[in-house]
């Protein structure tokens, strides 16, 4: 049996979590306020995710905020970031439009979060 | 002189949040007055997500957050002025503020302060050395590489372990730069746990706690500085220095609540949080004059701003349409053992009262106690304290009382 000690970035709360384990099976999960600490550690274990925050040139060159559409596998953050500053994005882009379709090959989306301009 | 029933300073998240409620309550008259081109406050540069989750019941990014805010006040008809600064609140609620038009005094039934709050500069820190470019607040460089797309550097030091400086590391690393290491003088991180795992653990950058940047190297740009540990009067122990190589310092260090206009207007402060003094409508010492958000106290999430200011807005719009709206008894609430302040400051005997408070220092599994006259009214455990992150307790004042405490134990 080995524990592992997370600390849950869900929410703001950033619960302490204990993680019992037998071999590559979950015994044991304490120290969660609610289920979703209980995912995420599940998730860590096995293939840890994040959403990415950045931002992409227009054209013009100002930076737009941008976001991935749900998380990616943490060990692509890298890749994604260095496939959404090689984009251009079209001058007045808007809130929810769609920078990349799938983001180094995750599946996942780049959406702009906020307008340009 | 021009007269309009609201006048909100700061069109960030506190001010939008007041001028939607305050509209929703039944003032219609609302100007909103911004010194920035564009409404959203320090929102717009927070890309990153972690906003909402109280509110809304998901994670939005910054932008995100703030776009909903400015709908309402949008889709409410709101004037807002944009660019313009406001130079003085008096006592009798003439604002006067400047813009490409020029000087305007304008006569307010009621006045919300929702100016937010700036950051500590390397001036107040007294680190010796030389004075070099290549040393940013953290929030500088963050406006830098989100709104005006540049890089402030490639190798970097940050001192302070602050969300914003921890948001800073992960950023930078994004983008590219190295960052060594997160210094933290206090012998724990004043930012939220999460930020720790997902911004520093993430990228492997260390968090150097009871460090401190004690020398800044170098002539035109930055090229290094030395961090030694702290003892615990946080001295500087000789001996432990380390030297980085960086071309960056980015300093955490720290909000001050943008106060000048509230002292102007001859508002009493509360010194510890560094804003005014309020009751629990959030109305200050002058008569229809009220503070919400980082204004008044530093708040370590916006959800809790936009409730802030919703009451601030509320409590305002209930001044100006009732002109026999006096200010009702208050009674003080002190901050007792382990709690370094409370807002608000004062509540009223009989209502259900909702107080916010911030721990002197870190512990485990305490228990907050509410007293009204030494006699205890409500408790709440916590099992992790930390000044970093905010909490509440809720108590029914009683009628006669004289004498709120909020206190801690172990």
């Amino acid at each position: 049996m080995t524990e592992r000690k997370y600390t849950c970035i869900i929410c703001p709360q950033g619960c302490e979590i204990t993680v019992t384990l037998d071999g590559k099976d979950i015994v044991k999960v304490e120290g969660n306020t609610c289920k979703r600490g209980e995912a995420y550690v599940t998730e860590e274990l096995t293939a840890p995710k994040r959403t990415l925050t950045t931002t992409v040139m227009t054209l013009s060159g100002r930076p737009v905020p941008v976001r991935t559409v749900g998380t990616v596998p943490k060990e692509k953050l890298f890749d994604c970031m260095k496939e959404i500053n090689a984009v251009k994005a079209k001058d007045g882009v808007r809130h929810g439009d769609v920078i990349i379709e799938d983001v180094a090959g995750t599946g996942v989306s780049v959406v702009a979060t906020a307008d340009d301009v | 002189m021009i007269k309009r029933d609201i006048v909100i300073v700061g069109a960030g998240p506190a001010g939008l949040a007041a001028a939607a409620a305050a509209y929703d309550a039944g003032v219609k008259d609302i100007l909103l007055i911004e010194r920035d081109g564009k409404k959203g406050g320090i929102l717009k540069q927070c890309i990153h997500p972690g906003f909402g989750l109280h509110r809304f019941g998901c994670e939005l990014t910054g932008p995100e957050y703030a776009e909903r805010y400015i709908r309402e006040v949008e889709a409410r008809g709101i004037e807002t002025l944009t660019n313009t600064f406001v130079i003085n609140v008096s006592k009798d609620k003439v604002v006067t503020y400047q813009n490409g038009d020029g000087i305007f005094s304008v006569q307010a039934k009621a006045v919300i302060l929702a100016m937010g709050c700036r950051e500590r500069p390397r001036g107040a820190l007294n680190i010796p050395g030389t004075r070099p470019s290549g040393i940013f607040s953290a929030g500088t460089a963050q406006r830098l590489i989100n709104i005006e797309g540049y890089m402030p550097g490639k190798s970097v030091v940050i001192l302070g372990s602050g969300d914003i400086g921890l948001i800073m590391a992960r950023r930078l690393t994004l983008e590219g730069a190295k960052v060594h290491a997160v210094c933290e003088i206090m012998p724990y991180s004043g930012g939220l746990t999460r930020n720790i795992e997902q911004c520093l653990n993430d990228f492997g950058i260390p968090l150097l706690l009871s460090h401190t940047v004690t020398k800044i190297h170098g002539d035109k740009r930055l090229t290094g500085v030395t961090v030694s540990k702290v003892d615990e009067q946080r001295v500087p122990i000789e001996g432990t220095e380390i030297y980085f190589d960086c071309d960056t310092l980015l300093l955490s260090v720290g909000l001050i609540p943008e106060n000048e206009l509230t002292e102007k207007a001859g508002v009493v402060m509360d010194r510890v949080t560094g804003g005014a003094s309020v009751d629990a409508e959030r109305q200050t010492s002058v008569d229809g004059i009220f503070a919400c958000g980082n204004v008044l106290h530093v708040h370590d999430l916006v959800d809790f701003v936009s409730a802030e200011a919703e009451l601030a807005g509320q409590s305002a719009a209930e001044y100006v349409k009732n002109s026999s709206y006096a200010k009702r008894p208050a009674v003080k609430v002190e901050a007792g053992d382990g709690i370094r302040y409370t807002v608000p400051q004062t509540v009223h005997p009989g209502d259900t009262a909702e107080i916010y408070f911030r721990f002197s220092d870190v512990s485990r599994s305490v228990t907050v106690t509410a007293y009204a006259d030494g006699v205890e009214k409500a408790k709440k455990k916590v099992p992790r304290a930390a000044p970093g992150e905010m909490q509440k307790i809720k108590l029914t004042v009683p009628e006669n009382c004289e004498h709120v405490r909020i206190g801690m134990s172990k």
